[in-house]
């Protein structure tokens, strides 16, 4: 099923053969122009642009579809919703059934929804993105910190503070940039409301990828993932996940640039689509 | 130190004299050797004395925190002042390499002596560190990257100390389940210092972390950190709990506790003086009795007909659990049948002190039974009908 026949409206968000403008300034900064924006020389901007286009032109850059199947989502108890009661109406085209009032979710999309957006969480990875997980479940507040400090990126799992997004330039410092991308691992705060952060995300245009669960409302989140956030092997799961994807992206950015730099500017790059999970999956274990 | 000080100051003023003559000699186009550069340097310390930021009064510094300074501008600061330090030291006729901070001051009296009473408002020389508060610095890279993975929560240090306090707990309980699984636990009983340390303060706290927190952020933290040394912790655990727990001086251990005396029978005895109001008295305690206690030659329950006052009498031996095994022979004069019952029980308690162990010393100093109680009757004022009350308020 390719991912443009089922969610045409996102055709357009995820995979993009035009690169960004050089002059742009790199991640969003707020209340100045960007910080040193010619920072690579001009030949440099070559390779740069070359190193940043190279993912685009592949659909499976990254490789992603081997991190997971459906049997393993399954296994980790992901198509377990919430009771018939507490479902959300936006939630109803994700649901495949309900089972002795327990809502059951559809793991054939919940998979390729999975995929898209580790498909965007790689390449943001790779450009060098800011990614910040969210959540306010205080189960799971340790683990998710721990996940984001091992790849190398930031968390928030504690009380969201009114402007912390809209208003950064006072709460967090004068010329702060911003995440470049928002994973909620639970979409609804202690009190099972919408996290601010959704909210506040969309209105700074920060692209979310969220686990949405039959009581949560997927509207504003740019890569929702049904799936449940309740049960601890489904958020160990999707941590494992995110952050095999976000380190292999990285690792994968390194050794482009590492191959383009001996190589000269000048060219074709020698990496197929097959490659790049090859070599970069030499220390992920394959899911069953 | 009038002496030294008199005599350092006349070198001082005698080079200072000098140094001015050179200078103003050198003025007139003589040379200018590498070795002339300390002169040079004098001349232009002196002249930056009279507006250097090195010597400050403190009353600038409330204005200067509102402020953020630069890396460059405290490291040139300290370069400062250590240039500074040695010239001083020139000028007293010290020797620079071992120029305390006691004698910057004593230096600083002497050559600015300021009659000010508030002693903030005087000149003072220190390092920049205490001048300037710690401040922090940009918590980002070239890139636009933070470099604490918690740095969007606002409060990086805090959380990230709450983190890894979680952590450590987590790690104990699965090393306890491991235990478990294999049988091998054993429940030990935690037995903590009661005494002699406490949990550090907010502000300590947040001095530590450069950060701002609240009164339920603290009370979080420390409700963390008593969970965690609830539990059977090894050496690492125990050091970090140990990080911010700080010691308390007991206070007991200044008080004097008299040794024991013996009598001729070879039976222990203790006195003690007390004071209450205007009764004072002296009471004898023996190591092993029935509990008689005998005030001027008379029973306690004929002297003390109250049943209050005696209650003040079985207070510290009730306290220490040792109500029936002391002999009590005590005199007591002045004031009237309270503060009599009070001043004995203070006589009493600073008796028992030779019998019992330091802790129990300590626990009586917390229950207050060592403490001379301060109040005296206030006096009457004129105007007012007594120390308080007033006459009466008539509207016409």
């Amino acid at each position: 099923m390719a991912p443009g026949a089922v969610l045409p409206r996102l055709l357009g968000a995820g995979v993009r053969a035009a690169p960004q403008s050089r002059a742009a300034p790199r991640g969003r900064t707020l209340g100045s122009a960007a910080p040193a924006a010619a920072r690579e020389p001009e030949r440099g901007s070559d390779l740069s642009a070359r190193i940043l286009s190279e993912p685009l032109k592949h659909a499976d850059f990254f490789n992603v579809k081997e991190l997971f199947s459906v049997r393993s989502l399954f296994n980790a108890r992901v198509h377990l919703g919430h009771k018939a009661g507490c479902r959300h109406r936006f939630m109803e085209p994700y649901i495949f059934g309900s089972r002795l009032g327990q809502d059951i979710i559809d793991l054939e999309q919940t998979a390729t929804h999975l995929q898209l957006a580790l498909n965007f969480t790689a390449h943001v990875a790779f450009r060098g993105g800011i990614i910040l997980f969210v959540s306010r479940a205080r189960q799971f507040s340790h683990l998710i910190e721990s996940t984001a400090r091992s790849c190398g990126e930031y968390a928030h799992t504690r009380y969201f503070k009114g402007g912390l997004l809209t208003n950064a330039p006072l709460l967090l410092g004068p010329r702060v940039r911003l995440p470049d991308l928002i994973i909620f691992l639970h979409t609804l705060n202690n009190v099972f409301e919408p996290h601010v952060a959704v909210r506040d995300a969309a209105k700074m245009n920060i692209p979310t990828v969220g686990i949405v669960d039959t009581n949560c409302n997927p509207c504003l989140i740019t890569y929702p993932v049904p799936g449940n956030d309740d049960s601890p092997p489904a958020v160990q799961l999707f941590c494992q996940l995110f952050q095999t994807v976000v380190t292999r992206a990285k690792e994968k950015r390194r050794q482009l640039e590492a191959l383009y730099r001996l190589q000269g500017a000048p060219g074709p790059p020698p990496a197929d689509p097959t490659a790049p999970g090859a070599q970069a999956g030499l220390g992920v274990d394959h899911s069953p | 130190m009038a002496a030294p000080c008199v005599s350092c100051g006349a070198a001082a003023s005698y080079r200072l004299f000098l140094a001015g003559r050179v200078s103003f000699a050198r003025e007139q186009g003589l040379w200018k050797a590498a070795a002339a550069g300390l002169q040079t340097g004098t001349r232009c310390q002196i002249l930056r004395l009279k507006h250097s930021p090195a010597v400050t009064t403190k009353k600038n510094v409330a204005a200067l925190r509102r402020e953020s300074y630069t890396v460059d501008f405290i490291k040139k600061q300290i370069e400062e002042f250590n240039i500074g330090k040695r010239h001083l030291a020139n000028m007293m006729g010290e020797d620079p390499e071992t120029f305390t901070q006691e004698d910057i001051d004593r230096a600083i009296t002497y050559l600015f002596p300021s009659g000010l009473f508030e002693k903030r408002a005087r000149p003072i020389m220190k390092h920049p560190e205490e001048i300037f508060p710690k401040q922090r610095a940009i918590q980002w890279g070239e890139d636009g990257r933070p470099f604490h993975f918690l740095f969007y929560t606002g409060k990086q240090s805090y959380y990230s100390l709450m983190h890894e306090a979680y952590g450590k707990v987590l790690h104990v309980e699965e090393r306890q389940d491991q235990l478990r699984a294999k049988g091998l636990f054993s429940e030990k009983p935690k037995t903590k210092d009661p005494i002699g340390s406490r949990w550090l303060i907010k502000e300590e706290l947040e001095e530590m972390l450069v950060e701002k927190l609240s009164d339920q952020d603290y009370a979080q933290f420390i409700r963390l950190l008593e969970r965690l040394s609830a539990l059977p912790c090894d050496a690492a655990e125990e050091e970090f709990v140990g990080r911010f727990r700080r010691t308390v001086t007991v206070q007991s251990k200044k008080h004097l506790i008299e040794p024991l005396q013996y009598d001729e029978q070879g039976m222990a005895f203790s006195t003690g003086r007390g004071k209450r109001k205007t009764a004072n008295a002296e009471a004898v305690v023996h190591g092993h009795g029935n509990g008689k206690i005998e005030i001027n030659g008379v029973d306690y329950l004929l002297y003390f007909p109250v049943t209050q006052d005696r209650e003040q009498l079985m207070f510290p031996f009730h306290f220490l659990d040792r109500l029936g095994k002391h002999d009590v022979t005590c005199t007591v004069s002045g004031g009237g049948r309270s503060s009599q019952a009070g001043a004995i029980r203070l006589a009493v308690a600073r008796a028992l002190c030779s019998f019992i162990t330091e802790d129990e010393v300590e626990w009586m100093r917390q229950a207050g039974l060592l403490t001379t109680d301060p109040r005296v009757r206030e006096r009457k004022k004129p105007g007012q009908e007594g120390a308080r009350r007033k006459f009466t308020w008539k509207k016409r």
